[in-house]
């Protein structure tokens, strides 16, 4: 076990506060007595509500994070954000088909990006941003909605641009124009889609109910991802990981169940 | 032989047509281009203000890209991408204060030197392939066209940073005699075309765009060939004073003609002034093939 002290000290919008050690810093912020009616939500990394601003002891650098799943360390000065006033720019998505300068029309700003990679050192989903807003900017509209897919929009990025780029809605508008024109659709689920319809997945339900976990277990690890007509690749949102295991671990689940 | 190539913004977004009939005409002279795996705009124009390092964190960031992914020399069609990369390098070359500031910011895994060296196109078939191996490729020379080489600025300015004479340039025009094409030659060859003032003064745009077209057709040109997009757009699309506009081709469409390369790749399609009915009257093109 790692040898730590019980106790470390940090410091929460310039105050010193003794907190337990080993907590987040939301749960460190609770623990000094505050309680978070902004700069908190799922507490799972999901929703981006909680971004923190902090120094480390000893450092000059400014670090960025989402305080639910980065632990408070000895000596940390933090402070919460909870929101970033972005701008988002409305559109109708029916009007806005692929082009090369379509995302340029919504927001030219990204023209002003002198490529220092600031927002890519400050987002705590790891996510290349420089690299999706350089593929908007070159009409890419593919690649940035790829790059920027793992975004929880929480605005960290924009937040430390010294050209003043709000990068999030930028990818947003990626994505929705690559799920609504580019994107190939999966013919399986339009046939699933009609079965639900017609009520014939009703009786392959009944059937999974009567199955063991084992039984279970079997159908999940053999089960099929789709295929997309004129691609070498199968089409899944985990393919990129180049392996068919699932990201979540399915055994807990599958016991729970059982249970 | 494979080049690490360095696209730029402008290639993807609207000169596709210049990086297909590149590609095409390359790969017929034997030389493949590879495109690098991740890379960002080259900054545009390099800045001159002494102090303003900022600007120079794009163009250095693609050069430790390259030097990551383990390049040694870089391949770029565009003028402005050339000019801004070669600025960039030589400042990094010749100031160690401004280098390793430079470098400090970027953080990459190892610092850049200005060990790469970025290479133009024209560069690449004039020095390394060479006149004489491009004329064997010629299929049908384009006897009876005369061309009319645009060479703009950033190709040739500053001295010392552009690939020929700014004077008196004539890469394009020894390129196009291999071809076979006749060449009109005109002070004007060499004058800005307007460069960005597109975006908010379009007029001194149509302006010089209408002197250089004007003088061209006066000079018996049938054509006008360059390799800027910049350029391209504006002469493209801002001949409309003109009465009798020139086509504005890429040079690398023109070698792809005289190579009788497939018309589906060379983009001739792909302009606002269609050179397609020209080409084929002078028989450089056949009917059956522009419908493609």
């Amino acid at each position: 076990m790692i040898d730590q002290p019980r106790e470390i000290n940090i410091q929460l919008m310039g105050k010193d506060y003794k907190v337990s050690s080993g907590l987040t810093i939301i749960a460190a912020i609770e623990y000094a007595g505050y309680k978070l009616v902004r700069g908190a939500g799922c507490r799972a990394g999901f929703c981006g509500a909680c971004p923190t601003l902090y120094r480390r002891a000893g450092s000059h650098k400014l670090y960025t994070a989402l305080a639910c799943q980065t632990l408070a360390e000895d000596g940390m000065c933090l402070v919460q954000v909870p929101f970033v006033p972005v701008v988002r720019r409305p559109y109708d998505i029916e009007e806005v088909a692929p082009s090369a300068n379509i995302i340029l029309q919504y927001y030219p700003e990204v023209a002003a990006c002198v490529s220092c990679n600031t927002c890519t050192r400050a987002c705590p989903q790891g996510i290349s941003v420089m690299d999706y807003i350089q593929t908007a900017l070159r009409g890419d509209i593919e690649q940035t909605a790829l790059l920027s897919f793992d975004c929880i929009s929480c605005g960290i990025c924009s937040s430390r641009c010294p050209a003043d780029i709000k990068h999030y809605p930028v990818g947003q508008l990626a994505r929705r124009i690559y799920s609504k024109y580019l994107l190939p659709r999966s013919s399986q689920l339009a046939d699933r889609l009609d079965e639900m319809e017609t009520e014939q997945c009703e009786v392959e339900v009944e059937t999974m109910m009567h199955l063991s976990t084992e039984e279970l277990r079997a159908r999940y690890e053999q089960r099929s991802f789709e295929t997309v007509a004129g691609r070498d690749q199968k089409h899944s949102a985990i393919q990129k990981w180049g392996t068919a295991v699932d990201p979540v671990d399915y055994r807990d689940e599958v016991e729970e169940v059982a249970y | 032989m494979h080049i690490d190539y360095y696209p730029g913004c402008t290639i993807k977004a609207s000169a596709g047509q210049y990086e297909t009939s590149v590609r095409a005409v390359l790969a017929t002279l034997g030389i493949q281009m590879k495109e690098m795996e991740q890379w960002n705009c080259c900054g545009v124009v390099h800045s001159l203000a002494s102090d303003n390092l900022i600007r120079h964190i794009a163009p250095i960031r693609v050069f430790a890209r390259l030097q990551e992914q383990g390049g040694s020399e870089m391949l770029t069609l565009c003028d402005m991408c050339y000019n801004t990369l070669s600025q960039a390098n030589h400042l990094v070359r010749q100031n160690a204060r401004q280098r390793e500031s430079i470098n400090d910011f970027i953080e990459a895994e190892e610092d850049y030197d200005g060990e790469i060296h970025v290479l133009h196109l024209l560069q690449i078939l004039r020095d390394r392939v060479g006149y004489q191996t491009i004329k064997k490729h010629v299929r049908r020379a384009l006897q009876g066209l005369t061309v009319f080489p645009y060479y703009g600025c950033k190709l040739l300015r500053p001295g010392g940073m552009g690939i020929d004479d700014p004077e008196a340039p004539r890469v394009l025009r020894d390129l196009m005699h291999t071809l076979g094409a006749a060449v009109a030659d005109d002070p004007l060859q060499t004058q800005c075309c307007g460069s960005y003032h597109i975006v908010n003064h379009d007029e001194i745009v149509s302006r010089r765009v209408g002197k250089i077209a004007a003088r061209a057709l006066e000079r018996g040109a049938d054509v006008i060939v360059l390799s800027c997009p910049l350029c391209h757009f504006n002469l493209d699309t801002r001949q409309a004073l003109v009465d009798s506009p020139l086509p504005v081709l890429y040079f690398t469409q023109l070698m792809g003609v005289a190579f009788g390369l497939d018309l589906d790749v060379l983009g001739l399609n792909q302009h606002h002034i269609d050179p397609l009915m020209l080409l084929q009257q002078r028989g450089f093109v056949q009917e059956e093939e522009a419908l493609v």
